[in-house]
């Protein structure tokens, strides 16, 4: 009975006041807000910080930073000031990068394939739990694998036949060394592969049954369905592989313990190299004088922020209009 | 009904947490001393084995963060630890900042050469020069005749050499480098001595000591430099070096502890500037170091003289504190070797005791018991 009331009252009293109506809905609506903006300050605070801190460094060197190829925080000679020039850091990380794409984007497009074309459900199931497991293992993981496992697998069995087949290039020639770019390349494919495969496997399923039915009514074989679908799907794919492109270019631990840490400008993969998030986590420990060489560092932060939004962005606006279109489609 | 319930758990629950935690601070504010300490990687499990020892002995409780020589010197002279920790003495620089400091030879160090050459077994021969020529990439090959002549009886293969090293910020790389820097010119010229150095581009880095060891245990035919405590925990062969005197020297506890032996003759006292002793022994004129493994160096615990200048310090700490550090550096040392530490020798040991003597706490000595 009481509760009756209550309501009653309630209702009349909205009624009467509307304005009052809901005000803890204004309230909530406010805190809610709040939070989310909280995204545009960290994002903000990280940029401001960030850029401050490099600020030296691009005043010292401005845009030679970007060219330069010789970085000595201790030049030999204890008078002349430090240098720095990340033109093989960023060669580095667009190499490893590529080889990262090369051999990982076939494998996830294989994989995201056979799961939404291929495989039954339940297979579907198992695969898919494997393939989110590599996604799951820290990267540190991989690169205690990379020391312990596949260095040593691939120097003594993939790399000398590699080298005595296509020895030829001027990219596999030269002493053969564990620790280098093309071990990089390969432990950051393994690492894009989870990535890859779930977004295209997506973009897969997104493509409207009606042109699957079409195209066999048609008598097409699978594989001609398969090509049908991934045409259909193509910018979504090149999305996905730009997300890949993002984790290759912005991984550190793993890449850290494998490449070999060298700053140089390398020809051959077989040479060790660097790319701008290894030199960081290598040298941002301790370094603590002269003030330029963290500015420095702080700057191969910023190459490495801006080239991950510019990656993310491009992503985004890929799989955006990917998505519109297939959703246009089906409207007919 | 339902909600009073509710709400009678909810105050339970927050009295009950309010308590436990009035109980701990409580619990807490009763604690015996604590002290704090910050600084080099490389003495830290030394000193945190002293100190868990120290605790079962003595009740006092001291935390000790590796962070790295640089970050501890920092604190130390900002006055945000008890004591700092270093592995080079403070530049001079660093020690006008810091004025009152004590520096407290604890334990040595020593860089050692590894390789892996298959077939060729351990104790291979190195100078300064031949290292210097191998590191800038001079020498390129185990068969180049300036290792060879001083290999007599060893076949060296005429394999390409695979050089690794540091590629993090490391008291190993300066100490190797400032070795290489004293022994070779061409060097000096060319790279000079520092924790990160412009190293020959064709060089494999490996993060920290482990990574270093990996690179050369994958790479038939590499050379690297470790720390001699990891030399001698893992299983990795290691060269002698040539010192001073023209003898090779196995690197070990004792050929390290001879060369502190010989280095104590000329140490500064305790409250002076240590910049004189470098970041590593250069034993060039000194006498009786035949025996002295060229690349060692001392690991320092930093304390200021008045200890009243630490903020939160009292007569009790600042006792337990000198005491702590009066017994680490005569029966903490027997833990040294145990950890592949090298011990002090005795006339360090004596050097330390005159330090820590001086220390005072608003101006009255600490250490009555000495």
């Amino acid at each position: 009975m009481s509760r009756h009331k209550k309501t009653q009252n309630f209702l009349s009293k909205l009624k009467t006041n509307p304005k009052k109506r809901f005000s803890g809905d204004s309230v909530f609506r406010t805190v809610v807000a709040l939070i989310a903006c909280n995204i545009f300050i960290i994002l903000g605070l990280i940029i401001f910080k960030i850029t401050q801190g490099s600020w030296l460094s691009i005043q010292t060197y401005g845009i030679n930073f970007l060219w330069g190829t010789t970085w000595q925080p201790f030049p030999s000679n204890q008078n002349s000031p430090p240098i720095f020039g990340a033109l093989p850091l960023i060669w580095g990380t667009l190499i490893t990068s590529a080889i990262a794409l090369l051999l990982g984007v076939p494998i996830s497009l294989g994989i995201a394939l056979a799961l939404s074309e291929f495989a039954p459900k339940n297979f579907n199931y198992v695969i898919s739990f494997f393939v989110e497991l590599l996604a799951a293992i820290p990267s540190v993981i991989y690169g205690l694998w990379g020391i312990l496992v596949l260095i040593p697998f691939l120097q003594n069995n993939v790399y000398p036949h590699l080298q005595a087949v296509l020895g030829f290039l001027p990219f596999f020639q030269g002493t053969i060394r564990g620790s280098s770019v093309l071990t990089g390349g390969i432990v950051l494919a393994i690492m894009i592969i989870p990535t890859v495969s779930a977004i295209s496997r997506d973009v897969f399923a997104a493509v409207p049954n009606s042109q699957r039915e079409a195209i066999i009514a048609l008598g097409a074989t699978r594989w001609e369905k398969a090509r049908i679908v991934m045409s259909y799907g193509r910018s979504g794919v090149v999305g996905a592989v730009m997300l890949g492109l993002g984790r290759a270019v912005g991984e550190t631990m793993a890449i850290t313990m494998v490449i070999g840490n060298s700053f140089n400008m390398f020809t051959s993969l077989f040479e060790p190299g660097s790319t701008l998030a290894s030199i960081v986590a290598n040298e941002f420990t301790e370094a603590s004088s002269p003030p330029v060489y963290i500015s420095a560092l702080m700057e191969v932060g910023l190459l490495l922020f801006a080239l991950a939004i510019v990656v993310n962005a491009s992503a985004r606006l890929i799989i955006w209009r990917s998505t519109r279109k297939i959703k246009e489609v089906e409207m007919f | 009904m339902n909600y009073k319930i509710i709400a009678y758990v909810e105050a339970a629950v927050i009295i009950a947490v309010i308590v436990g935690f009035a109980v701990y601070g409580l619990y807490f504010t009763n604690q015996p001393i604590r002290l704090s300490g910050a600084g080099a990687t490389f003495p830290a499990p030394l000193i945190q084995k002293w100190s868990a020892e120290f605790k079962d002995m003595t009740g006092v409780q001291i935390n000790y963060e590796g962070i790295g020589s640089g970050g501890g010197v920092k604190q130390f002279t900002e006055k945000t630890v008890d004591f700092g920790a270093s592995d080079p003495p403070m530049k001079d620089a660093e020690f006008s900042a810091a004025p009152g400091t004590l520096q407290i030879p604890i334990t040595i160090g020593g860089v050692v050469p590894i390789y892996n050459i298959p077939g060729i077994p351990e104790g291979l021969n190195f100078s300064g020069q031949v290292l210097a020529d191998i590191f800038r990439l001079n020498i390129t090959r185990w068969s180049d005749p300036r290792i060879t002549t001083i290999n007599p009886g060893v076949t060296l293969p005429d394999a390409e050499i695979i050089v690794c090293r540091r590629s993090d910020s490391s008291g190993t790389t300066k100490v190797f480098t400032s070795f290489l820097s004293d022994e070779s010119a061409a060097w000096k010229a060319t790279y000079g001595a520092a924790n990160v150095i412009d190293w020959p581009s064709q060089t494999i880095g490996g993060k920290g000591n482990p990574g270093v060891a990996a690179a050369v245990q994958q790479n038939p035919n590499s050379i690297g430099y470790v720390e001699l405590s990891y030399a001698l925990e893992s299983n990795i062969s290691y060269g002698k070096v040539q010192n001073a005197a023209g003898k090779f020297v196995e690197p070990t506890l004792e050929t390290l502890a001879a060369a502190a032996s010989a280095v104590s003759l000329i140490l500064p006292p305790g409250d002076a500037s240590w910049a004189s002793v470098g970041s590593y022994f250069n034993l060039h004129d000194v006498e009786g170091a035949d025996n002295a493994y060229p690349i060692a160096s001392f690991s320092y615990i930093l304390v200021y003289k008045e200890l009243n200048v630490r903020s939160g310090m009292t007569l009790e700490k600042a006792k337990a504190l000198t005491w702590f550090l009066w017994w680490a550096v005569h029966d903490g040392q027997h833990y040294a070797s145990g950890l592949s530490y090298v011990p002090l020798p005795q006339a360090v040991v004596t050097h330390n005791e005159a330090t820590l003597r001086m220390i005072t706490f608003n101006g009255q000595q600490v250490n009555d018991w000495a």
